[in-house]
């Protein structure tokens, strides 16, 4: 269905190809997963399917791409459209029209197809994709697992034969995350649709996938099994390292195979004490924030009701709940920044929201959703030295010390716009810290992030959190979660739901559980590193 | 697909609407009558209140109120200030300071004795361009804009995507602009002027840069700007049919205009330029192969609506009936306005047929994720 012949390519300014003589071949009926870290040329991959690398991207393509039978050279993407379906990241960003009907024919509008048969695929992918109730609504009012499903159906109405999804459920919480991949498992299955899926976080999606092409990020591409491409694939989620440690061959991808595999390996470290989830944040938890009946409106709209919250220093928490719980809106509220109909905070005897910005910002500081929002500037440095002008009455280190100490080796002279997503986040974190806030609140910090991002933003947390600051992360990501946090609190419809500490809130949901506690529960463990660590302290 | 499958559940026409705005737009063009003016636009304000949907484009009504009450203002004010004298026996109300232009610039003087008379001419004229532009603001507010673009011919069919990715992307900035100001006090900028602006418009912009480009790969991908395989010889003899009509067209009303120039010149050159243009449209349209997902129907509802709007204007245009100097009241000397009976009835008629199309269903919004809210939220500072 899909063929790469020898196919390299080069961007303009690039001294490298980021895909070099690629080889592949995807059959009909596949789901096939992409994988490597960011910057390996996922999307680049993804982009040559319908043509939008080259003839749109710019840059050099050699070789030929084929999808079922067309080159990608003689056929411009828009050609391309009946055959190959194209999702985003972001729905929002792509949508055209505004109701959700009018969007899933658009597609169909393009290719000319009779009036009968469009109002024909409109109805039947409504129902296929369960948005029968949502036809007349705007994209805009939808959530996040809504519009990605619209998304999904505005390119199926096209009846296309191969269907790419760039990160599908990156932006969603774990609950919508399913209903898309169910959904989209459910194409797979029923329709024998040809899918081409990447997506950072494996953990959602590895148990589905029929073939995995890995990209080692110098521009060569491997592809198999799931199973034998995991043994050595650069990254991968819990199940698969926990595979590895405990050398199950076949290596077991779903966490019901791994359950059944790892009777022997619970026998083992049944005995053994269970290494502590973090180091102890030690002494008595001394509050630093204090916030009491916060409550957040919009209109009529609740945001957060009537929320009481206390930070301790030295402490990671995680705030968690789906999308539109109130998350962003607590936070916000924290700093002081964002509205707030009722309730105090209290940081070192006063109230954030009470005080100029500058002085707020002393107390708590905040790294929103999008941290570029907060650049302006051309270089780093520019950026660095505003923000040691901006916080000049501040004691400690400057910012370029902060940021070489979050993220090493990030050059003074580049544009922020060109630093990958982590370092980017360090260089938002660097600006906020110069003003040495003893709380720090992030916004989803781990979107975007691959494994080895993340595990970098846990040491990062870890350090600040030993520094005796208080941290709170809003996050969907719970393996994230019970590698980083100490205690975690959930929000539902603007109230607190659950507080606690990490591993009793985490395991005793179902919806945020991570995959190392499913696989060894009873026993209480949540990561791969504490199932290393007992092994390693209990061998003679 | 015809019948009521086809149809819309909500809304008419939006042609029809258009009709019937531009129907009372050509009658406001006809009269200086205060009371009839004010008869159409209480008819255009009964409209837009009986039948306008929730939409967001529907709220926009009272913006052209607003702009019709400044175009009054100014008129009147521009009248007093800009001296152009009194005739004799003129009521003045008042005298402004006179003030002497220069030499060089002697045209136009400032100030002077100010009549009754010349302010309620110029408000009598005011009022007439304020109707026209209330009758577009109501066949703006009342016909989805994005519908009234569907029934572009095809070879504008691009331009009228291009204005609907635009009415999309509005909100998108403005939300973007707040959201960027909220996150500048976590910065607790300081700058001001040039360098706040800056801070502000640096992140936006790029935000706008970044969606523009993942829209364009979106639609592309989509199969958005497919050709039937015109072959560049083609589009080129469109593209000049084309302009040679607007030059037609442009001519033409120079010359209806200009009464001056040869009778050559006005209306032939006009139907020439329309001919030209309606070839060009339609070897432009036949490039273009797309299709229309459950097309807006014409129905009863609609040649009601559309024949009210044009009867109305064919009551002002015929001058039957009554006496056609009725249409523009006499300021000098002042006498009140008269009100005849068949234009009154006309107007009416107007606003009788609106009735006909359909009441908008109640709107039924669902509730979106609060995270996007906060960000839409006004910072409270």
């Amino acid at each position: 269905m899909i063929e790469f012949d020898r196919v390299s390519v080069t961007y303009p300014d690039a001294a490298k190809p980021v895909l070099h003589d690629v080889d592949l071949r995807i059959d009909e009926g596949e789901l096939c997963l992409v994988v490597g870290r960011t910057g390996a040329g996922k999307s680049s991959l993804l982009g040559a399917i319908n043509g939008l690398v080259p003839h749109f991207t710019g840059g050099a393509l050699t070789g030929e791409v084929r999808v079922a039978g067309r080159s990608t050279a003689q056929y411009p993407p828009r050609e391309l459209a009946d055959v190959v379906g194209v999702v985003g990241q972001d729905p929002l960003a792509g949508f055209v029209t505004d109701t959700v009907e009018e969007e899933l024919a658009f597609g169909m509008e393009q290719l000319a197809l009779p009036p009968a048969v469009m109002r024909k695929r409109v109805e039947e992918t409504l129902d296929l994709l369960g948005l029968a109730e949502l036809r007349d609504c705007a994209l805009r009012d939808l959530s996040g697992g809504q519009q990605q499903r619209v998304a999904i159906g505005a390119v199926l109405t096209a009846h296309p034969r191969v269907l790419v999804l760039d990160e599908p459920t990156s932006a969603l919480d774990p609950a919508a995350a399913e209903d898309v991949l169910a959904a989209i498992t459910r194409l797979v299955h029923d329709l024998g649709l040809t899918v081409v899926l990447a997506e950072h976080r494996l953990e959602r999606v590895v148990q589905y996938a029929d073939r995995v092409i890995t990209l080692a990020g110098d521009g060569t591409v491997a592809d198999g099994l799931p199973g034998p491409m995991f043994e050595h694939a650069p990254v991968a989620p819990p199940v698969v390292q926990l595979g590895r440690l405990a050398r199950w061959r076949p290596l077991p991808l779903a966490v019901r195979d791994a359950r059944r595999r790892a009777a022997s390996l619970r026998e083992t470290i049944a005995p053994l004490a269970v290494p502590a989830l973090r180091r102890d944040a030690g002494g008595p938890r001394r509050p630093v924030l204090r916030a009491r009946a916060i409550a957040v409106r919009y209109g009529e709209l609740v945001a957060v009701a009537g929320v009481g919250l206390e930070l301790h220093a030295g402490e990671v928490t995680a705030l968690m709940g789906r999308n539109g719980s109130g998350k962003s809106s607590l936070l916000w509220a924290l700093q002081g920044s964002g509205p707030r109909a009722a309730g105090r905070v209290e940081v070192r005897g006063s109230d954030p929201q009470r005080l100029a910005p500058a002085a707020a910002r002393a107390l708590v500081g905040l790294v929103p959703q999008t941290p570029a929002d907060l650049l302006y500037l051309d270089t780093v440095r520019a950026e660095l030295e505003q923000a040691d002008r901006e916080s000049a009455a501040a004691p400690g280190p400057n910012a370029r010390a902060l940021l070489d100490r979050l993220c090493p080796g990030v050059v003074d002279d580049i544009h922020p716009r060109d630093l990958s997503e982590g370092q980017r986040l360090c260089l938002v974190l660097a600006v906020q810290l110069r003003a040495t806030p003893q709380v720090l609140l992030l916004d989803e910090p781990t979107r975007g992030l691959d494994y080895p991002a993340k595990r970098a933003l846990i040491r990062i947390v870890d350090d600040l959190a030993a520094d005796g600051r208080a941290v709170l992360i809003s996050t969907h990501d719970v393996e994230f979660v019970a590698a980083a946090a100490d205690r975690v609190v959930v929000l539902a419809d603007g109230e607190i739901v659950a507080d606690g500490p990490t591993a009793e809130v985490v395991v005793a949901s179902p919806a945020f559980a991570p995959q190392t506690a499913k696989i060894l529960a009873p026993l209480p463990y949540l990561t791969v590193d504490q199932v290393a660590a007992a092994l390693a302290g209990g061998a003679p | 697909m015809t019948g009521v499958a086809g149809r819309r559940r909500a809304g008419l026409h939006p042609i029809a609407w258009w009709v019937w705005a531009l129907g009372l737009l050509a009658a406001a063009t006809r009269t200086t009558d205060p009371l009839l003016l004010a008869l159409i636009l209480a008819v255009l304000a009964f409209a837009v209140a009986a039948r306008r949907t929730a939409a967001p484009w529907a709220r926009a009504f009272r913006y052209y109120l607003i702009l019709a009450l400044s175009v009054i203002g100014l008129r009147v004010l521009f009248r007093a200030v800009f001296a152009t004298g009194a005739a004799a026996g003129d009521h003045i109300l008042f005298t402004l300071p006179r003030l002497q232009a220069p030499q060089w610039y002697s045209g136009i003087g400032l100030g002077g004795p100010v009549p009754l008379e010349g302010l309620l001419s110029a408000a009598f004229a005011g009022l007439q361009l304020a109707t026209l532009l209330c009758c577009i603001g109501a066949a703006n507010v009342l016909a989805n804009p994005r519908r009234a673009l569907r029934v572009l011919p095809g070879a504008l069919y691009e331009l009228g995507v291009a204005v609907v990715v635009a009415l999309n992307m509005a909100p998108q900035l403005i939300e973007s602009v707040q959201r960027v100001r909220r996150a500048r006090r976590l910065r607790a900028g300081r700058a001001r002027g040039l360098r706040r602006l800056r801070a502000i418009a640096v992140p936006v912009l790029e935000d706008a840069f970044d969606r523009s480009l993942q829209l364009a790969a979106g639609m592309d991908s989509r199969g958005y700007g497919r050709t039937a395989g015109a072959p560049r010889a083609a589009r080129r003899i469109v593209a000049g049919l084309l302009l040679a009509g607007m030059c037609g067209l442009c001519i033409g009303l120079y010359g209806l205009l200009d009464t001056g120039a040869p009778r050559l010149l006005g209306l032939p050159a006009i139907l020439a330029g329309a001919l030209l243009c309606c070839l060009g449209l339609a070897g432009g349209g036949r490039r273009v192969r797309r299709s229309t997902y459950r097309p807006d129907i014409w129905g009863v509802r609609e040649s009601v609506v559309a024949a009210g709007g044009v009867l109305c204007a064919a009551i002002m245009f015929a001058h039957l009936g009554y006496d056609p100097a009725a249409l523009t009241p006499s300021v000098r000397p002042l006498e009140w306005p008269a009100l005849p009976v068949l234009p009154a009835a006309g107007i009416l008629l107007a606003a009788l047929a609106a009735l006909a199309a359909p009441v908008p269903l109640p709107a039924t919004r669902m509730r979106g994720g609060v995270a996007r809210l906060a960000s839409t939220a006004q910072v409270s500072t």
